[in-house]
């Protein structure tokens, strides 16, 4: 076999074996199932009335945010799955084989985008049932879907090369609360970047997680006409930008992760 | 056919810190045999495993493994090895099969030669029946079953297993000694850790004994025995007030110090002669009037060689020292 062959076969064997954890393991199907669907609810009727965002419902505006705060934290599974069969010996054992490199973590970064598609499309049928819309096209809404999927996937090799320096998945889930929800609360997610004060409008128009809802906002068409066009370069332009995040985290933090993971000693 | 060495590792060292977990270990394991690789908690048998299974980087040091440097193609090396490491790295979720089927995959076997490898090692293990079943309800001596079967896969030529009884019941032990044996006798090649000299007694055809990250001394069983000179007459007294006198007694016959009698009523002494020895000694205690509950000859266990070459047993310095690091 040739070593690309091999390299994709190792990576769906890893990736299988995480998908057929994915369903077995009730706990995580609970997650996967539930926290998406809680989060569209409490936002919706929660906050869904006390917003007013000028020519659309608040829901409307809101289903991406909670979309990319959620697939955002599906990332951090990663992080999590990575640490746990790190404390398990399961990463040596698969050190120990003479397996490619890249497979162990290049297959985790791809279920858990299997992962971050079922919740997706959780959210998405419920937030079809609190009178969300999309009012683009098809082939339109896919891509939006697509970006939110593409950024979810940077962040999980972010997650990847956390996880092999900090082996706790107690550590790991603390950690990443953390980060995300500054990262997914100081963009326009749940309000719109404009509204807020001074220096946190600066980074919310700037942070790649308003670009990316930005992104999926328009791409469902959840933007009503008459809707001042932002002044923020990142959000006139968010898939560019957001391509261009994902594919430069990527770039950093695959190199980093699979190198740490080919150097790891085990403690 | 001429002897092939499998394993060759030549100024082994590690550090962690101050720590010298590895300073400047040697190894020769010819091909088809077994090396015990014996010593305490902490004495650095780990560390040399998972620099020889290519999980850690030496600090200095070369070592060959299946005919494949270390250094410059650890890629061959992990082709012709199987591991199976201290804790049972087995994934929880996954039933017993699919964790074999996964490792075959792994190891590029196929499809095909994984599902069958999986159905001849469950066999093999006795876990045909628990087959199908998640990892996670199974007790530890099946887990350790199931690692060691992972181990074994790919039938490489060279072996590893860290401590692969710790933690087993005897019943367990016993069991798995016998699968062991039964691999080798296949002309695997096996490098095996223990902190039980009785393990290593057993299963190896060599022994090194290592003592915080140093070789202290190597032989087959026999000839570390024979170093630590012929055998010893052991016994008991009934009363202990004739302790004193009957260490008198044997001090007669001994070919070395009497050991042991505080806080017990047993003595050992090393003797020259054997039965002969016994029979003297026998016979001065009836002439002293001491009354025994018990005597006996025996030869030196490893542990005695254990103790006389580190003049710590096996547990007690060395695990402050763990608690310590
Ligand atoms: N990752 C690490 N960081 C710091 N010290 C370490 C690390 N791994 C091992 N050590 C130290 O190196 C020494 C040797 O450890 P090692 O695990 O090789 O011992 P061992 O013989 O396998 O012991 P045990 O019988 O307890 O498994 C110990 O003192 C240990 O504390
Ligand atoms: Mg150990």
């Amino acid at each position: 076999m040739s070593s690309l062959v091999t390299t994709f076969n190792d990576i769906a064997v890893v990736a299988h074996r995480n998908v057929i954890k994915i369903t077995r393991v009730p706990e995580v199907l609970v997650f996967v199932l539930l926290s998406p669907i809680m989060f569209v609810l409490l936002f919706a009727y929660v906050f869904g009335n006390s917003i007013d965002i000028q020519g659309t419902s608040y829901r409307e505006f809101l289903i991406a945010g909670i979309f990319a705060q959620t697939v955002m934290f599906g990332a951090t599974f990663t992080g999590a799955g990575i640490a746990e069969d790190m404390q398990k010996g399961i990463i040596d054992r698969f050190r120990s084989l003479p397996m490619s490199r890249s497979a162990v973590l290049a297959g985790r970064t791809l279920s858990d985008v299997v992962y971050n598609i079922l919740s997706i499309i959780i959210m998405s049928i419920t937030g079809l049932l609190v009178g969300w819309r999309i009012r683009g096209s098809v082939i339109d809404a896919i891509a939006g879907f697509a970006l939110l999927l593409l950024f979810a996937y940077a962040i999980s090799w972010v997650m990847a090369y956390v996880a092999l320096l900090v082996p706790s998945v107690e550590v790991i889930n603390n950690a990443s609360f953390m980060v995300i929800f500054p990262l997914t609360f100081v963009a326009n997610t749940f309000v719109p970047a404009e509204s807020l004060p001074g220096p946190l409008r600066a980074f919310a128009e700037w942070n790649p997680v308003s670009a990316v809802t930005q992104a999926a906002r328009e791409l469902f068409g959840n933007i009503p006409t008459g809707t001042p066009e932002p002044t923020a370069w990142p959000l006139q332009n968010p898939v560019i930008y957001t391509v261009g995040w994902s594919i430069a985290i990527v770039a950093v933090f695959a190199p980093l992760a699979i190198n740490r993971y080919a150097k790891k000693a085990k403690g | 056919m001429t002897t092939r060495t499998a394993i060759e590792a030549y100024g082994l060292t590690k550090r962690y810190g101050d720590v010298t977990a590895l300073d400047g270990l040697d190894l020769v394991v010819p091909e088809g045999t077994v090396l015990g690789l014996l010593g305490p908690n902490g004495a650095g048998k780990t560390t040399a495993v998972s620099i020889l299974t290519t999980l850690l980087e030496p600090d200095a040091g070369e070592a060959k493994v299946a005919g494949a440097d270390l250094r410059t193609s650890p890629e061959l090396v992990r082709e012709r090895i199987g591991l199976s490491g201290q804790y049972a790295a087995v994934d929880e979720v996954l039933t017993a099969r699919e964790n074999l089927h996964m490792i075959g995959r792994l190891y590029h076997l196929g499809r095909a030669r994984s599902k069958q490898r999986a159905v001849e090692l469950l066999e093999r293990f006795d876990l045909t029946e628990a087959a199908d079943r998640p990892v996670k309800g199974f007790s530890g001596g099946m887990r350790r079953r199931i690692d060691l079967a992972g181990a074994l896969v790919a039938e490489p030529p060279v072996l590893f297993l860290d401590e692969p009884t710790t933690g087993l019941d005897p019943r367990s032990r016993i069991e798995l000694w016998g699968v062991i044996r039964e691999l080798v006798s296949g002309g695997s090649t096996l490098l095996l850790t223990t902190q039980y000299l009785e393990e290593a007694d057993q299963l190896a055809d060599d022994i090194v004994v290592i003592d915080r990250g140093k070789a202290i001394a190597n032989g087959t069983a026999d000839q570390l025995k024979a170093e630590l000179g012929g055998e010893r007459v052991e016994l008991s007294v009934v009363d202990a007030a004739d302790l004193p006198a009957a260490r008198e007694v044997l001090a007669r016959y001994a070919s070395g110090g009497v050991e042991g009698g505080e806080g017990s009523r047993a003595l050992l002494v090393p003797v020259e002669h054997g039965i002969d020895s016994l029979s003297r000694v026998i016979d001065g205690m009836r002439e002293a009037q001491i009354s025994l509950s018990d005597i006996g000859l025996r030869r030196p266990t490893l542990d005695d060689v254990f103790l006389t070459l580190t003049g710590h047993g096996t547990q007690s310095e060395s695990n402050d020292q763990e608690v310590n690091a």
